[in-house]
């Protein structure tokens, strides 16, 4: 079972990317043995409300059983919090927040309440530290990156809450874990697809210090080639059970819940195979 | 054969207390890729005692023979290109004589002067005599001045491949950030220079767009410092490729402009 936390479907402003589609999206899954994928509506990150491509999300997930909605959360516009209910209610095994694409601060008060709502509703909450390297963005895609002390800042609002940080290298994973004690560190889980492989080997010195149980399969996909986070691992010597948590196990745990997928008409959040 | 046409390795006078594990992570990687071999550079002492982009004569040296010696005792897996600063020209070609003569089989020119300057213009005639391709370090797409180096961009390089159209250059590390999309513009319409996959990014659809740009004849695989993301380019192209163009890209192409004799198959 692989599980991809970090998935995208929808156009992305900035340039050309092929691939955008959910059919597109299930055929590259095919291509690197991807079972299920967490997704997210790309252009709405972009959009002055993210959660307004959230009913499309809802709507294209409910049509694959492989798909399971990562809806976004603007916490700076009125009626967030009906979001996140309308997230519990799609089965979301996560609802995102990328405050520097929407232009708020990162640990300012919108965060922290959105923080602090998602503990309560035992919702992760995703974070990108960015989507593409900044050497290469448009000159107007001007968003700063998501800072380490702000995910540091933000684990500590509440002890209930678990967040999952993707695109991340090793420099903001480090500063980040080693930065917080080890009941903070524990409730945050790091996608590997921006960790380099060898010759520097960031991916192994990081699963050797900071610890396999942190960290899950990701891609980024379609802005970046899935082969990438599954080249990583085949480059590892990882026994089975630490390739399998990294590929799905730690998800498990990350969501606390087992079950079917539920569909888009239940209710009560479950779920994970 | 898998060719890596853009490799380094470290050596004891680099800042890098783990260079040993570096080196052995690279060839270990490669075997579990599948590479054949390595074509790698050192660029002087990788900062500890000059500028990684503005190596000094002295540091030159030092790593140009550490990488000579590593050619000799991997004979089968690693080949080098000769490092040159073109600011240091009559000692830029008494190195390219003594590393090209002891078995390199091409130039690594870093960022140590731009592309179009004149001063590059001996090397490349260097390259010329002596039918080697010329390895050029390039920000993709340099929209300012960035410290540390005198990078040069797609467009410059373009300008230096027009004046020495029968040396062959290979644009460095695609995927090594930056625009690539206005460097495949710019090289689109020079058959003498290649484009290097290498580099840490892997987006989606840049691929295709090397392909649409210049097609599978003038790409060459390599990974630079992330053989996870060399690999995975590899994966993808597999899944683009026929078998002939496949078999460009990983190691025909540079079969076709390195010297004859370079590989152990040739």
């Amino acid at each position: 079972m692989r599980l991809d936390v970090n998935s995208f479907v929808g156009s992305y402003p900035f340039r050309r990317v092929p691939g955008t589609s959910s059919d597109a999206l299930l055929r590259a899954m095919d291509r690197v043995s991807v079972q299920e994928a967490w997704v997210t509506h790309l252009p709405g990150i972009f959009w002055r409300d993210p959660a307004a491509g959230n009913p499309w999300l809802y709507q294209t997930v409910e049509k694959h059983d492989r798909l399971r909605p990562v809806p976004a959360v603007h916490p700076g516009l009125a009626g967030w919090e009906r979001v996140l209910g309308e997230a519990k209610a799609a089965g979301a095994p996560a609802v995102r927040c990328d405050p520097t694409y929407y232009g708020i601060d990162p640990v300012g008060s919108g965060m922290q309440a959105l923080a602090q709502a998602c503990a309560a509703e035992g919702l992760p909450l995703m974070l990108a530290v960015r989507l593409e390297d900044a050497r290469q963005r448009h000159p107007n895609d001007r968003a700063s990156e998501l800072p380490p002390s702000s995910v540091r800042a933000l684990i500590r609002i509440d002890p209930r809450l678990r967040l999952v940080v993707t695109h991340a290298d090793r420099g903001f994973i480090e500063e980040v874990h080693f930065g917080s004690t080890l009941e903070e560190s524990g409730r945050i889980w790091w996608d590997i697809c921006w960790i380099w492989g060898p010759p520097e080997d960031h991916l192994a010195t990081l699963l050797h210090t900071v610890g396999v149980e942190r960290f899950v399969f990701g891609t980024g996909q379609p802005l970046r080639l899935p082969e990438t986070s599954v080249a990583k691992l085949d480059l590892l010597d990882l026994t089975a059970e630490q390739r399998a948590a990294i590929e799905s196990g730690n998800v498990v745990t990350l969501s606390k819940a087992k079950g079917p997928k539920p569909k888009l008409s239940s209710t009560p959040s479950r779920s994970l195979p | 054969m898998l060719i890596d046409i853009h490799a380094h390795f470290l050596h004891d006078r680099s800042p890098r207390a783990d260079w040993q594990e570096r080196n052995a992570s690279r060839l270990r990687a490669g075997e579990r890729v599948g590479i054949t071999v390595h074509v790698a550079s050192i660029l002087g002492s990788w900062g500890l005692t000059s500028p990684i982009y503005f190596p000094s004569p002295a540091d030159i040296e030092y790593g140009n023979a550490f990488l000579l010696g590593l050619q000799r005792s991997h004979p089968d897996r690693i080949r080098g290109y000769c490092v040159v600063n073109p600011n240091f020209g009559s000692h830029a070609e008494a190195e390219l004589r003594r590393c090209l003569d002891g078995g390199m089989i091409g130039v690594k020119l870093a960022a140590s002067r731009r592309a179009d300057d004149a001063l590059v213009d001996p090397i490349c005639q260097v390259a010329t005599k002596r039918g080697v391709p010329v390895l050029h370090h390039i920000w993709q797409h340099r929209r300012r001045e960035y410290p540390g180096q005198e990078a040069s961009d797609a467009g410059e390089l373009a300008t230096l491949a027009a004046r020495h159209r029968k040396v062959n250059f290979l644009l460095a590390h695609i995927g090594g950030g930056g625009d690539w999309i206005h460097s495949l513009a710019a090289v689109r319409d020079l058959p003498n220079v290649f484009v290097d996959l290498s580099g840490s990014g892997v987006d989606g659809g840049m691929l295709e767009a090397c392909l649409d740009a210049v097609g599978a004849e003038r790409l060459l695989w390599g990974c630079d410092v992330t053989i996870d993301t060399g690999w995975a380019k590899l994966r993808y192209l597999e899944r683009l490729l026929g078998g002939g163009d496949l078999e460009l890209v990983k190691w025909r192409n540079a079969a076709r402009i390195f010297p004859p004799t370079a590989f152990p198959a040739d």
